[in-house]
């Protein structure tokens, strides 16, 4: 079965790459959505952020499954795609690929910018780095402003 | 709330007042609030730092040597035989890939060390030398190495008996290992009290040495940039204390976690830029580090420079050790506690590091800066962050510059630790909850301005007694508790050398 991996940042960039997968994809496909948290173990921490950091990564976790990954995933059972997605914490284009090898998927498919400043800067150099040590190929959809 | 401030700044302010004649009305603010303040604490500091019987010796010194003694004996050395794997703990060799999100040996590590490396690094090894001489250095070292040790079982104890609520927010620290671990060993008796008490001593240690140790060296700082005894900040440490009552007011309590956020981010760089310009002088100076260690060893077995001769260093030597790493004294069992894993001994090797990047490390530069460029012959009565700073001027003009926005960094990132302690051990003693939390957050901003306006003197008896004060109770506690940590030891290194726990990367 042909799998692609999704990467999303809840954008309306993450939208199109999205529907420019179901297109690729085709019948008898199956999707993989993966929205990355970007974190790194080590950063620099107070505490009290560190004593609240396990109820903090909950809430995250749920804030994005409810906000980008389920409405998604249900637009594209809607298409009658088969797919399943994910969060996970760290280096967005690590992640990425690791979850393109791990599901034996042909491609991954992301969206160039995002709507938010911060996450336009960490996305825009997820698209260079992935493309430039992923596995698997790598399809950059990109976003118009209007 | 809000009244509670004015009403005890004024309460402070009438206080000595009061007490005396109607001469004190030429007194300024400053002197008020530091007769206040050395008349409240002087029995309690007295105590801690009475010296044994016939001797010069302070107990509190010997209780601190002969507990890192203990430890590093009973675990074997512990501190050289897991060194290594506590550099491959921290680099993430063995943490699951599957707890990405979740807080990482490094930030435990480096948010505990927000708290210790801070003045006691710069100020504290400054009063160290220039009383014990040269030759407290080498104590210095030494129980640096010692309190690794130390360091290691309070952490390990921190992690395993922590509260974990269902919410998913974690507490932790002596007064939950000793309230629920010594019932564990059979001294349930011994357990509640101590854990009281420690509650007690950390909230002092919290304003002490976490807070008015930190304004007061900040202030003397700023004053010395801002021309010395012209500076218009002279004398008048209570603006200091209220600007910077007015920031630690706006994290703590604001809630504006981009300050905090910042320091917390700058800091590091900061500690780098401070070893890396000491190390610089080191060099320059090249010529004189043979007669700077010679200096070194000895003054620390014959007291040569020494106030009090070898005692004399050896205690300065320890103390400040003590001070500045905290081992022994459980605050960093509070920080460490947060972490994210299965086996709480590997906390305990990761903060091992703690009193080696501190003392061994940061505390060393300082001291080998002031022996080295023979500031510590200095006669002009400098002690602190001014000797520090002096040093570090002879041999690069403007690092005193630097040196202050440092200071005020390290201050301010120690304060935002330490309140945190401070509330860990409030909320222990009157209950979590949004009001008690504001009372003691309240009180903490209060005494920056105390700490600001008192004199050297007076802060670091007060913050140095509560320290050890608390290291009295947490090490006390931790002599009964001593197997728990070797259990888990044993079975840890047994499944490590048995291949059950693996490298993830």
């Amino acid at each position: 079965m042909t799998v692609l991996i999704v990467g999303l940042d809840g954008s309306p960039g993450g939208e199109k790459a999205v529907e420019h997968a179901r297109r690729m994809v085709g019948a008898g496909g199956a999707l993989k959505l993966v929205y990355v948290i970007e974190w790194s173990p080590f950063s620099f921490q107070t505490p009290e952020e560190n004593a609240a950091r396990h109820k903090r990564r909950e809430e995250e976790i749920a804030i994005a499954h409810e906000r980008v990954i389920d409405p998604a995933l249900a637009s594209l059972r809607s298409h009658g795609v088969s797919a399943e997605g994910t969060v996970r914490h760290g280096d967005a284009a690590d992640i990425l690929d690791e979850e393109a090898r791990k599901a034996g998927a042909v491609g991954v498919v992301i969206a160039r910018t995002s709507a938010s400043g911060l996450k336009s800067r960490i996305f825009g150099s997820v698209a260079a780095n992935l493309v430039m040590h992923a596995s698997v190929p790598v399809t950059v959809v990109p976003v118009s402003e209007k | 709330m809000k009244a509670l401030y004015p009403a005890a700044l004024a309460a402070v302010a009438a206080a000595p007042a009061a007490a005396q004649d109607a001469a004190d009305a030429a007194m300024t603010v400053d002197q008020q609030v530091n007769a206040a303040f050395a008349a409240a604490t002087g029995p309690f500091v007295s105590f801690i730092f009475a010296p044994l019987p016939g001797t010069a010796f302070p107990w509190i010194v010997l209780w601190l040597v002969v507990a890192a003694t203990i430890f590093t004996l009973y675990y074997g050395f512990i501190q050289f035989r897991a060194f290594g794997h506590a550099i491959a703990l921290v680099r993430g060799d063995y943490s699951d890939p599957n707890d990405a999100g979740e807080v990482s040996h490094f930030q435990a590590l480096t948010a505990a060390l927000s708290g210790t490396v801070g003045l006691g690094n710069i100020a504290g090894v400054a009063v160290a030398v220039s009383i014990g001489g040269p030759g407290a250095t080498f104590w210095m070292i030494l129980a640096g190495l010692m309190g690794m040790a130390s360091k290691f079982v309070e952490c390990t104890l921190g992690v395993k008996y922590r509260n974990e609520y269902a919410d998913g927010t974690v507490s932790g620290g002596p007064m939950y290992y000793l309230s629920k671990a010594l019932p564990e060993r059979g001294y349930a008796a011994l357990g509640k009290p101590l854990a009281v008490l420690f509650a007690i001593f950390c909230i002092g240690g919290a304003l002490g040495g976490g807070n008015m140790f930190q304004a007061n060296q900040a202030h003397a700082q700023l004053v010395n940039i801002t021309g010395g005894d012209a500076s218009f900040l002279n004398g008048a440490g209570w603006i200091t204390g209220l600007v910077m009552a007015a920031v630690v007011f706006a994290v703590i309590i604001g809630g504006i976690k981009s300050i905090a956020n910042v320091t917390e981010k700058i800091v590091p760089f900061m500690a780098a830029i401070y070893c890396g310009a000491a190390l610089i002088i080191i060099i320059i100076n090249y010529d004189q580090i043979g007669a700077a260690f010679g200096a070194i060893f000895d003054g620390a077995f014959t007291g040569a420079g020494a106030t009090g001769g070898v005692v004399g260093a050896l205690i300065q030597g320890f103390r400040r050790a003590a001070f500045s790493n905290e081992a022994g004294v459980g605050s960093a069992a509070i920080a460490h506690s947060a972490v994210r894993t299965k086996e709480p001994i590997t906390e305990g090797f990761v903060s091992l590091l703690e009193p080696f990047i501190d003392t061994v490390v940061i505390c060393t530069m300082t001291a080998l800066v002031i022996v080295i460029t023979g500031m510590y012959l200095d006669q002009t009565g400098l002690g602190g962050v001014e000797l520090t700073s002096a040093a570090f001027g002879s041999a690069i003009s403007w690092f005193p510059y630097v040196l202050a926005i440092a200071v005020v960094l390290f201050a301010f990132s120690t304060m935002i630790t330490w309140s945190y302690y401070g509330v860990k051990a409030w909320t222990y003693l009157f209950g979590e909850g949004y009001t008690s939390e504001l009372i003691f957050k309240l009180i903490f901003c209060f005494f920056v301005v105390v700490g600001a306006s008192a004199q050297l003197g007076a802060v670091i008896d007060f913050s140095d007694a509560m320290i050890f004060a608390m290291a009295v109770v947490n090490i006390f506690g931790i002599y009964f508790l001593m197997p728990i940590v070797r259990d888990e030891l044993d079975s840890y290194l047994s499944r490590l050398k048995g291949g059950q726990i693996r490298k993830f990367n």
